[in-house]
Formats: C-alpha cells, structure tokens, sequence
C-alpha cells in the first residue's frame, strides 16, 4: 500500500497527489510515468510524474478529475492509501546539451514538464518557458517553473493573464524576440502537443511530445497504446511517452482515444481541449 | 484381454473398464450468458467411479507424459479408495497448482495419451481426477500444510508469478530457502489472472493457490517491475539466486492495413480488459468494455478460443474465429474447439484477414479476407495455407480480436545488457538446468521459449528449481552441471 502524503485541487478540476513511494522515487527520471489504481476493482491510471523528493521518497503528480476513477483519486486525504502505484514506467525524455529549447506545457503537462524543464536547466540549456491555460485561474506552478527558464511566456485563451491565444501566439512572441529553438518539448491534452507539433513545424527541429494515450499494463503487453510514428507501429508505453510529434499520426491517435468516451462517461470538462 | 498390462503389473487380472467418466457441464444454451465456470467438476461418487478405472500399472507410462512428474497411480487409487487427503499429499509432492492444472493442463497430449487404457480410446481422466482432488481439499476448512524444514539462509528471488515463478517459489520454501517473488502487475498468477478467462479458470481458484504459497512463507510483491525499480545486478548483490519467468510481452499484430482502428484488439488486451481488470462486470468494474455484435478472432489456438467464447458470452450475435489453415490444423485443445462450437461460435476456416476496412470516425467496419487451401507441409509439419487468387470477400464487423501470439516480455533483456537473448528476444537457457548466460540467473516458462502452456512453464520451474537448490546447497558450481 502506498500512503498518501498531500492530496489538493491546485486550480479547478487538475489536482495534486503526493504518495509515500521512496522505491520509486529513488530512480525516476524526467518523462516517466506510473500507473496508479485507486482500490479493489478500480482501473490502472496511467499518470505523467510532475516532481518527486528524494529525501522524503515522495513523489508528485498532478491529474486532471474527469471520470469515475480520477474523480474517487481527487477525494484522497492525507493519510489515506491506495493499493498500486507501479513504475516508473516508460522511457525517461532526453537530457542532453541541445542549446535552446522550448518547453510547452498545458493542464497537467505543466506538472509533467517541470523536471524536465529542471533537468534541461541543470544540463546547460537554455530554457524558455511557454505555460498555456485557457483562464488565469488554470495556471499554476509558474513560480515553480520560472527560476529555471531564462524566459517564460504565458498565454491565456481569454487573454485574462499574459498574451491571449493558443501555441501559435506563442510561437509569434518567440519570433518577436528572435529566440530560434534547437529543440521544442510539449507536454499536456492530445490538443495541445498536436498544435504544438504543427506551430513549430516550421523550425525544422526535432519537436518531443509526451503522448498519453489509454493504457492497461503499461508494460508492452496488452498493445491498446499503439500509435503510428513513421509509419511504424509503436507502443506508447514501452517505445514511449515521447515521441517526434512531427511523426505521428494525429488523426489516428485522436480517434483512438476516444475509444471509450461513452463507457466511461465522461463528464464534460471545460478545460477547452478542443475536438481532440 | 490384455496381456502386457497384467504381466507389468504382476496383479490379479482387473477388468478393464472403458466408460470414461463424463464430466458434469453447464449447458451450452445457459453458459454462453454467464461467466461461470463451464465443467462442474466430478461428485465424489464420479470422481471414485473414474479412478477405480485405473489399472495401477507397476511402471506407469502417464508419470513420464507429466512434465512434473506427478506420482498418478498414486494419487488415483487414493480416490479409488475414498482417501481423499491422501491423494491431495500425493499431488502436492510435485504440483502446487493441482486446482489449476487439473483445469487447464492439455492431458490429451501429455499424462493420458501415455495411459495404457488409451490404446482402447479410454484414458483415465487424470486431469478431471486432480481437479477433484485440489476442488475437495478446499471445500475442506483445513488446509494441510506440509513441513518446512529448517532455513538454509540462502536467498532467492522470483521475477514473475505466472505458473513458471510459481513452481520455483513454491519448490524452494519447501526446501527450506527464502523466496521473494515479484509481480508488475497489481494481482499475482501471470497468465493465469490476466489472460485465461473466469469460464475456465475461475480466479478465486488461481488466489486461494497464490495465498497457500504465501502461507508457506513466500514473501509476494506486487507492483514491481524488476528492471525499472531495481536492475537484475542490484537484485543479485542482494541475493544468491534469481528466476526469471516473466513470460509473455509485446503482442504481435498481423500487419495488415487498418490495425489500428477502433475496435481491433490483441488477445492480451482484450483477455486483460475482461480477465484481470474485471471487465466483464463492467459497470460494477470500472475498466470499460464494447459489447461487439460481430467479432472476429484471428488465430486457432487456445488463446483465440478464450477470445471468442468470451465475445460470445458477452453478447455478440455473430462471434467468429478466423483461421487461415483447416480444422485438422487448429493448434486449440480440441476440449476448447468442440466447447467454442457448442457455444455458437462460427469457424471460418481457410481464411485469411488481408485487411481491415474502417468508418469514418475510425471503427472497424469490415473484415477483407482471402480464401486459402493447403499446399505442400511446411518445417512445422502442417499443410502451408495458399491464397487463393481472386478470392477476397468481405464480412461486415466491428471488432476483431488478433490472437496470433506475442514476442518474449522485453523489460529484463533491455534491461540486462549481459543477459544472452536469441532471435525473438527470448532468454537463452539452459533445457536441463535453466541456467542463462548470467551467472547465478535461471529462467523458463514463455520468456524462454515463446508462448506454450501453462504445464509447460511449469515443468521449467521444477527444472530450474532442481538446478537452483543444488547450487544453493553447494552440491553444484554454477559451471559444472554444463559439462
């Protein structure tokens, strides 16, 4: 069992839950993932990790509360705790010395991307920051994210904080200061790194999108995960979370996502992901 | 009537009896719409009946087709004479799953094809007769537990808890080691939970097995995945032994246009979705399932079957198997086979899917397929399926269930770059001992030798473990027994 050490709904429908898992903890990297089931019967979670401490061997995620099984993790209290937190699972992102890289972060992507946004930092890079929400009240972390990015951009939808529009407005500011990525890295909804994909196409760099598709495993054995990258079929699990977004096959991938949005009645969420 | 069986038998002349004992079913009609267990399993008054029908024969052909090397004339005149408890202790010398492989052992090609009343077509049930024996311990309040000897202070770790895992654990607490056994997934068991379906195999049987193992003392971990928390090195600084039996991993699709549309599953996904997460009880299960009208399982193993009686059981008007050689090569139990059809399952043989044909919002709408007929045989010895051209046609379905096996779990090897791995990315071991490349590292089961049974698995666990013990005790060097 693995006890739950915080449990806070940071901004309106994304949560944050911090579990006791020192094993865990002790060899995460930037871009893992775990898979996270609330109880007996309950389905396996797959969740981007957003941060972990290696002192106190606990570790963060930050989830967005949209069906039945998010919605029972997001009423955890301290001291509670739940019986499978598996991983890390998946392949760690890149850390290398790339120059300037652009880090896109969205909804719960703004969590996942941090340690690699800190782990870019500490390489070297030159980090610039682009947080995307559709309202003020969405954004979080912009503190947290700051110290490590030599420029942080900020865009809202409504235009309520910072520049409004979406990814694209970001990449105008960017051309506006002259900033010429050597690297893009977006993490968030399926929406957000597919625009993300299309807006910094014209760089002609390599643009890394953490995928989040359905999952049972998690371990390359049931397959649901499979997307096409190149023309390849790839397991988003093992192969995977990141991927070149300017080889994948979106149309497919958004398709494939809603593979069971009527079984899992879905509440509709307002977090103004778009048709993917 | 038969001389050569009363002359190795050196007793009085016994009458041969061959009614062979049905066992009790549920009927096709009512069990295609439930979950429940199809055999009922013998009586008492059936089991006793069917195992008075053994001729005890002094050197007995049936131990040599059990690759665990169960004493049967043991534990069968045990039933025959009523001794129930005796015959449980009989089993369990060898086989700590009894309640599982009396259900899903392939009998017909191992311990009874070698029974001596098969040469008159009437093997004795040994199969039906364990699953009585292991049924009728349970229902008991007592579970006998058998003697541990003192600790020997040598530690061992299991990676995997499917059927090969369980035998090295099981084998090892009984000879007085420490056993650690890890498992990824959240429940123990392997295949036995994720992948043979609740008709077959229910799953209070596969836990009340896997906590008689932990009564025993094997310390269980669930939700570790061995390479990703801690590497096989760091495990074995910390230990004297290591089994790998992880068994099965990525699944292999056809490569077909049209895969990855909605509704075109692997087996491993769709027996998980239903099997391990409960999807069958959805929405009481939280994991979400389709409930198909048409279905299509590609593939005759036993996998495929379990994939379409399942479809079937979950409602499909049409479930199909679709299967590229003739009946006579359908690599399934024939049991499975002639259960699939009495449950409305369709066969399509000699057919071949060659694409999948989708809606617009990315559902499988249609299945184009090509008719086949049988050539010359091929190095497996079966007739090789041609297509036959001009021949394609298309079935309307919406999902397609693609059972036609999957490659060795990858984590351990990608993980454990001294380990040596063959052309599928199976562990290389060792047939007689288990041994890998990797000192002080054994493996069995589907991670060695690609996807076979359950029984199988396990006959390579009481290898390994015997290879394993003799080390951990000092009678062996990890090289000598490789001369």
């Amino acid at each position: 069992m693995f006890e739950v050490i915080e449990r806070e709904m940071i901004v309106p429908n994304l949560h944050l839950l911090t579990v006791h898992a020192p094993e865990i903890v002790e060899v995460v990297r930037p871009g893992q993932f775990v898979i996270v089931r609330f109880g007996e019967g309950g389905e396996r979670i797959p969740l981007s990790v957003a941060d972990w401490d290696g002192e106190a061997g606990t570790l963060t995620i930050i989830f967005m509360e949209v069906g039945a099984s998010t919605g029972k993790l997001a009423k955890l209290k301290p001291g509670d705790t739940i019986p499978t937190v598996v991983g890390p699972l998946g392949r760690p992102s890149e850390i290398e010395k790339f120059g300037t890289v652009v880090c896109v972060g969205g909804c719960y992507g703004i969590g996942s991307i941090f340690p690699t946004i800190k782990a870019l930092h500490e390489k070297g890079n030159n980090i610039v920051t682009l947080l995307e929400a559709r309202s003020r009240n969405l954004l979080y972390w912009e503190e947290k994210i700051k110290p490590y990015s030599s420029r942080l951009i900020l865009i809202t939808r409504d235009g309520s904080y910072g520049a409004r529009g979406h990814v694209k407005r970001g990449v105008e500011i960017l051309r506006e200061n002259a900033v010429v990525p050597d690297r893009v890295i977006a993490n968030g909804c399926t929406f957000l790194v597919y625009k993300a994909s299309k807006d910094f196409a014209h760089f002609d760099v390599p643009i890394i999108v953490g995928l989040n598709t359905i999952m049972i495993d998690g371990t390359g054995m049931c397959g649901v995960c499979r997307v096409t990258v190149d023309g390849k079929m790839k397991f988003a699990c093992v192969d995977g979370p990141d991927f070149d977004g300017r080889l994948v096959d979106w149309e497919e991938l958004s398709k494939r996502r809603k593979q069971y949005v009527n079984e899992e009645a879905f509440l509709v969420h307002n977090t103004g992901c778009g048709g993917l | 009537m038969n001389q050569n069986q009363q002359t190795q038998t050196q007793k009085p002349k016994k009458k041969v009896d061959l009614d062979r004992t049905d066992i009790p079913k549920q009927p096709p009609h009512i069990r295609r719409r439930n979950f429940n267990e199809v055999a009922l399993g013998y009586t008492a008054d059936l089991a006793v009946k069917e195992a008075k029908r053994c001729l005890e024969c002094k050197r007995p052909f049936c131990v040599s087709g059990c690759p665990v090397e169960i004493n049967i004339p043991g534990f069968v005149s045990r039933i025959a004479g009523e001794d129930f408890p005796g015959a449980i202790r009989v089993l369990k010398e060898k086989n700590c799953l009894p309640a599982v492989c009396g259900r899903v052992c392939p009998q017909e090609e191992q311990c009874e094809v070698k029974c001596i009343l098969n040469k008159k077509g009437a093997p004795v049930a040994i199969g039906r007769l364990e699953r009585f024996a292991a049924d009728w311990e349970a229902a008991q309040d007592h579970i006998e537990m058998p003697e541990i000897p003192p600790s020997t202070g040598k530690k061992v770790v299991v990676v995997g808890s499917g059927p090969a895992g369980i035998t090295v654990a099981g084998d090892l607490i009984l000879l007085g080691h420490e056993v650690t056994m890890y498992e990824a997934l959240h429940a123990p068991g392997g295949v036995l939970v994720y992948g043979i379906p609740e008709f077959r195999l229910p799953k209070r049987i596969v836990s009340r097995e896997l906590n008689y193992l932990q009564d025993l003392g094997v310390n269980l971990v669930p939700n570790y995945v061995v390479g990703k928390i801690k590497k096989l090195d760091q495990i074995l600084a910390d230990n004297d032994a290591v089994f790998i039996g992880t068994g099965a991993g990525l699944p292999w699709f056809m490569n077909v246009s049209g895969e990855n549309l909605n509704g075109v599953y692997s087996a491993n996904e769709y027996l998980t979705r239903m099997n391990l997460m409960g999807g069958f009880k959805y929405p009481r299960a939280s994991t979400p399932i389709k409930r198909h009208k048409n279905v299509a399982t590609v593939g005759g193993g036993n996998v495929a079957m379990d994939c379409a009686r399942t479809a079937a059981r979950l409602g499909a008007k049409n479930s199909y198997i679709v299967y590229r050689r003739s009946q006579k090569e359908l690599p399934a139990r024939l049991e499975e086979f002639e259960n699939a059809e009495e449950e409305g399952v369709i066969f399509h043989f000699l057919t071949l899917p060659v694409k999948l044909i989708g809606d617009e919002n990315g559902w499988l709408k249609e299945l184009e397929c090509l008719r086949m007929e049988l050539g010359e045989p091929d190095k497996s010895g079966r007739r090789r399926p041609i297509p036959i051209e001009g021949s394609e046609f298309r079935l309307p379905m919406d999902a397609c269930i693609v059972a036609i096996g999957n490659s060795p779990n990858p984590i351990i090897p990608e993980t454990t770059p001294d380990l040596e791995t063959g052309k599928w990315g199976n562990i290389e071991a060792d047939e007689a001992t288990g041994k890998t490349s990797k000192e002080r590292v054994w493996a069995g089961g589907d991670i060695v030798t690609g996807a076979a049974t359950v029984i199988l698995a396990m006959g390579a666990g009481r290898i390994a473990a015997r290879s394993m013990h003799k080390y951990l005790i000092g009678e062996e060097s990890w090289t000598c027994s490789e001369e």
